[in-house]
């Protein structure tokens, strides 16, 4: 097999650029280096024009106005404006906000710190395949209900979220939705019309663009949401975002929003036909392998496997010509499993035990078969050497076995 | 994560792993750790009619280093006494295998197996178990040791 090692499998934290980004963006380092807010030479007027088409492309892929395009730094920045930008702007109207545990730690924090402000948040729980229950957002809804806040699609599992009945129920409650669709935007139709979304924040590098910028949906009519920025200065993007447009980042974000659009019917099909093989691949010749996330309701190029009897640690270890990433954080020196994962009910052991693959553009069959053969090997390699997988093998479940965890206290 | 030389030739040679019965008479087991902490040794050993450890088995869930520490101490215990083996410190494994700082309760880990194979072993023959005071910090799993032995028993029952 003539695969090119490693192979990149984690499209769900960055994709590389797309060439045809690449070239689109590069006039606008050397020539079209200007100011986009300088409004009497040709320089100024270039980069600004660069900006505009830019707008028009990105408003196209999620059906929007170019005017309700804001330029932001990425999503971090983009789910910060629109929480906090909305709590500031709306305090009379109330002090309720909604949102649900497996959000973005981009957008959990700014409402943990509107918690500490005084506001009063719902967390809602996922149910076990990572998507919220609608009858219970409802019921969540009240009166003074400022935002909602529910992601698009899921980073970890994949699991698309039914956005379309939230905003449906929003618009008749008058609650203003925002949705962090980072993983979405450019993967999936999203249509901020049709789904009643008032916010929406996506990065580029995800879709891909360039890192280091992004764009926030902002609603301009029906209604007309306000915001108070966060940046104060020269009142750039309507006054939202302060601060000299990032041209260049600017220019790729277009291109990646138009071409993903063009591309998407075909690219979701390839994907997720490669995804599948590479699922089947595995559970066809390894057992006790369980899929976290929802079945269907799944961005097409994301699946979430967890591997029981093995650690995730020495599995990664096994396979570290394959980039992915793990359910767990024992790398890192802290012990806490994905809390995404922890709030959808999987077991601490299964938690760090999984593995996240984020197939790309740029993947080719051959490279999800090398993976599967690759992924069998190792774990059959380690559940040779599992104490747990023997167990399991002799008829007894490891989970009712009484263990004594402070044996295996980490230091 | 950075490993070691070492820790990486045990991880992909480990030596010794496999089970032995542990129905007979010369053999101890020892089970430590806990899946949720994300580590899990089995260590066996078995000893000749002069109490010396003839071989040594083992069967990890756990990191690299947990991989490597167990398949070290299965190569260190085997040819030892039972009371040879007790002396085999974590600190020893550690410095074998240049494990980081975050990864020293790998070698505990190790340690503790080696001494509950040998208290099983000892337990089974009705000999005096060792105080192990000095270890005192870190208990064995004691009570998985013993729920496994039921359901074990019970498993076999219900194959035949």
């Amino acid at each position: 097999m003539s695969v090119k090692l490693p192979i990149y499998l984690d499209h769900n934290a960055t994709t590389p650029m797309d060439p045809r980004v690449f070239e689109a963006m590069k006039p606008y380092f050397l020539e079209f280096f200007g100011n986009s807010a300088s409004r009497n030479h040709s320089f100024g007027w270039e980069a600004e024009k660069g900006v505009d088409k830019a707008r028009e492309q990105v408003a196209k892929l999620i059906n929007a106005d170019p005017k309700e395009i804001i330029w932001t730094s990425g999503a971090t920045e983009g789910n910060n404006l629109a929480i906090k930008g909305v709590a500031e702007m709306y305090r009379e109207k109330g002090k309720h906000y909604i949102t649900q545990t497996t959000e973005h730690k981009a957008v959990i924090d700014p409402f943990k710190r509107l918690q500490r402000d005084g506001c009063e948040v719902t967390w809602l729980s996922p149910d076990k395949s990572g998507r919220v229950n609608v009858d219970e957002f409802k019921a969540a809804v009240r009166p003074d209900t400022v935002l909602a806040s529910i992601m698009y699609a899921n980073n970890e599992i994949g699991t698309i979220q039914p956005i379309r009945e939230i905003g449906a129920f929003c618009k008749e409650k008058g609650v203003l939705l925002h949705t962090d669709a980072t993983q979405a935007v450019g993967k999936i139709p999203v249509d901020v019309e049709a789904d009643h979304i008032d916010l929406l924040s996506f990065t580029a590098h995800k879709l891909y663009g360039p890192k280091g910028v992004g764009a926030l949906y902002v609603r301009r009519k029906n209604p007309r949401v306000r915001l108070t920025p966060i940046f104060d200065g020269g009142g750039h993007e309507r006054g939202f975002r302060s601060g000299t447009l990032n041209v260049p980042g600017i220019v790729g974000t277009g291109e990646a929003c138009e071409i993903a659009g063009k591309e998407m019917a075909e690219e979701t099909k390839r994907l997720k036909g490669l995804r599948d093989r590479l699922h089947k691949g595995i559970t066809d010749q390894i057992d006790y392998v369980t899929l976290n996330g929802h079945p269907d309701y799944r961005l097409p190029h994301v699946v979430n496997l967890s591997f029981a009897y093995v650690e995730g640690e020495s599995m990664l270890m096994a396979i570290n010509d394959i980039a992915v990433s793990s359910g767990s954080a024992c790398t890192s020196a802290s012990l806490e499993p994905s809390y995404v994962l922890k709030a959808l009910g999987v077991t601490e052991d299964l938690a760090h035990s999984s593995i996240r693959f984020g197939l790309g553009r740029f993947n080719t069959q051959e490279e999800i078969d090398y993976t599967v053969a690759k992924m069998v090997k190792s774990i059959t390699r380690l559940r040779e050497m599992s104490p747990l997988y023997e167990m399991a093998l002799e008829g007894i479940d490891p989970s009712k076995v009484e263990w004594n965890a402070s044996s295996g206290e980490h230091h | 994560m950075a490993y070691s030389d070492k820790v990486l030739d045990h991880y992909n040679n480990p030596r010794n792993v496999g089970s032995m019965d542990k129905n007979d008479p010369n053999v101890g087991t020892g089970i430590v750790g806990a899946p949720e902490c994300g580590d899990v040794m089995k260590l066996q050993i078995k000893v000749d009619d002069k109490g010396r450890i003839v071989d040594a088995k083992f069967k990890t869930f756990g990191c690299g280093s947990a991989i490597a520490s167990s398949s070290l101490a299965t190569e260190w215990v085997k040819g030892k006494t039972l009371d040879e083996a007790l002396a085999i410190r974590n600190t020893e494994i550690v410095k074998e295998l240049a494990l980081p700082p975050v990864k020293i309760h790998c070698s505990v880990l190790a340690e503790d197996a080696i001494r509950t194979a040998i208290i099983d072993l000892k337990t089974k023959r009705g000999e005096a178990v060792p105080n192990l005071g000095e270890g005192g910090g870190h208990a064995t799993s004691e009570r998985a040791m013993e729920t496994l032995r039921g359901q074990m028993a019970t498993a076999t029952v219900q194959k035949n």
